[in-house]
């Protein structure tokens, strides 16, 4: 019998596969759905203080390779969105309640909501690549993280990921600083910043020009990051990035991952592809012979 | 691939003051019911229904609402927009006799629903509501075919003095409806979803929300337990309706925010 169960410090997750932020996440039923799916946890839209529309249209496109988009944050506000958490029932899987703000005051706040609304744990948005003021901007500098992470863990005491961008110069510096403040565990990547021209119009189609690429095209980058920040800390490691298949998963659990997120495969193998990685990664184990899926985190290092 | 398909508009027809139809080359199968997301160069994106399947011909027809709106209505023989999709389930027909109602800018997917179901040499009735006659469209079109084509205004001025749903409800009466297919402002629809539960009579009714990937991922358009009006949708079963309580409740705008609809 194959053990999938898998650890994020105390938060202990029936199986490594977690639904994305920004996926399906914007009301209670569509979070419930995918938790019945076979999917260990589901991350919330991510939250900010105030109501925020988002970027206007086109906010999507596909690409030969991958995705992109440029929401731009867009969520009710912390205040309207307790009502959604409150609806979900955790019986079936983890909530990971995703926030933005600007500064050290903000992530405060939210975090001491999103607690009390009931989550299992925090992810700070500290990379989204889109978003003017939040995000990246402020992800980028170490300082800024880990006084943030640091006044995040004195609010609450659940567990805090931190999603980190691979946009930057270098990403195991990030990571440290949020090891540093306090942070459970490191959450990457998000999505690498990109544009698509379109040629006959002769401009950029995203209403925000720039957007954040995703899918199967940004794996390698994944992985590269999940790889090196492994030797950089100690901490556990989400990976995220262009996984649609069971090999992906074992990849990024080999580079140093604990779990992994799942967003854009939704688009390539429906809603069903929490399934179908369970199933594939019990295949590869039992043709590999192993049978708990903690032997294999990290085993890329050599 | 999921893009915008630049294409150059073919013709544009007025059909009221206020509402036009652009007819653009665009080749990929399209059934009624099923939507384009249209890209308007520096302005937006936005989602419309398919409402003239000609071969390779498509086309949308539209009122303006807002600023998206307003900038499509005020484009010209060979501009170009983008276009993706099709999106959605479409309409699937069901039954031997079927009224198809559609209310305001619903018209505009009701009627090439109507000229598709005729293909089926069944009886088939249509009501075509409005506020009133100045804002009906698509009469001439539709009484061309061989169904039997109702109007309703709200203030009378042309056909039955009412809703749409008094009108169905004495049209039920007269005749052995087996299916009605709808689309229109959604409390008209919620009334003639009761008809129908009352009456068993099945209901297809197509639901509007605020559209942003239009793939299945964003979760922008979800209602009910999950259901993507862009995937499982636009098109929902009495049954389906049943079980989504924000039919006729709420909507959410492009934050996420719920607003109520209810009167």
């Amino acid at each position: 019998m194959v053990s999938l169960t898998t650890c994020i410090n105390n938060l202990e997750l029936k199986n490594p596969f977690i639904l994305a932020s920004g996926i399906m996440d914007e009301d209670a039923g569509s979070m419930k759905r995918i938790l019945q799916e076979d999917a260990a946890a589901v991350v919330t839209k991510s939250i900010g203080l105030h109501e925020r529309n988002g970027h206007s249209n086109p906010t999507f496109l596909e690409l030969e390779h991958g995705l992109l988009n440029a929401m731009g944050l867009p969520n009710p506000g912390i205040d309207s969105y307790g009502s959604e958490i409150k609806k979900i029932n955790n019986d079936n899987g983890k909530i990971i309640g995703s926030i933005f703000g600007s500064n050290v005051e903000e992530f405060e706040i939210l975090s001491e909501k999103m607690q009390n609304y009931g989550v299992n744990a925090l992810e700070l948005n500290l990379s989204c690549p889109h978003a003017k003021g939040y995000g990246l901007e402020i992800g980028q500098d170490p300082e800024e993280i880990n006084k943030i992470v640091r006044a995040v863990k004195q609010s609450v005491s659940i567990p805090i990921f931190v999603k980190l961008s691979p946009n930057v110069n270098d990403i195991c510096m990030l990571a440290k600083a949020a090891e540093q403040g306090g942070a459970d565990a490191i959450v990457a990547i998000n999505t690498v910043k990109a544009m698509k021209i379109d040629i006959e119009t002769k401009r950029p189609i995203l209403a925000n020009k720039i957007g954040g690429y995703s899918g199967k095209a940004i794996k390698p980058i994944g992985i590269r990051n999940v790889y090196e920040i492994f030797e950089a800390i100690k901490i556990p490691i989400i990976g995220v990035g262009g996984i649609t298949k069971g090999e992906d998963v074992i990849e990024y659990i080999m580079a140093g991952a604990s779990a992994v997120q799942v967003g854009s495969g939704i688009y390539y193998n429906g809603i069903q592809i929490f399934t179908q990685l369970k199933e594939q990664v019990i295949k590869w184990m039992t043709q590999n012979n192993y049978q708990n899926i903690k032997e294999l985190i990290g085993v890329a290092h050599k | 691939m999921n893009q915008p398909e630049i294409v150059k508009i073919e013709s544009i027809q007025n059909e009221t003051d206020s509402i036009k139809t652009i007819t653009f080359f665009y080749k990929l199968e399209t059934i009624p019911g099923q939507f384009f997301m249209i890209w308007i160069p520096g302005i937006d994106e936005i989602p419309m229904s398919v409402s003239n399947i000609n071969n390779d011909n498509k086309a949308i027809t539209f009122r303006v609402v807002g600023d998206a709106t307003k900038s499509l209505f005020n484009l010209k023989k060979h501009d170009l927009i983008g276009i993706r999709g099709p999106y959605g389930n479409g309409f699937s027909f069901h039954g031997n006799h079927h009224l198809f109602i559609g209310g305001g800018t619903g018209i505009a997917m009701i009627a090439p629903a109507v000229e598709s179901c005729l293909l089926r040499d069944e009886p088939v009735d249509v009501i075509l509501g409005a506020k009133t006659k100045d804002e009906l469209f698509f009469i001439k079109r539709l009484q061309k075919t061989d169904a039997n084509v109702h109007i309703a205004t709200d203030d009378g001025s042309k056909g039955y003095k009412g809703y749409t749903s008094k009108l169905t409800e004495k049209i039920i009466k007269e005749k052995q409806i087996d299916t009605i297919y709808t689309c229109g402002p959604e409390l008209m629809m919620k009334s003639i979803f009761e008809i129908c539960i009352k009456n068993n009579i099945s209901l297809q009714a197509s639901l509007e929300r605020y559209m942003k990937c239009a793939v299945g991922i964003c979760g922008q358009c979800c209602i009910g337990e999950g259901l993507r009006v862009c995937i499982e949708g636009p098109i929902f079963s009495d049954k389906q309706l049943l079980d989504i309580s924000d039919f006729g409740v709420f909507n959410r705008n492009a934050s996420g925010k719920k607003k109520n609809i209810q009167p």
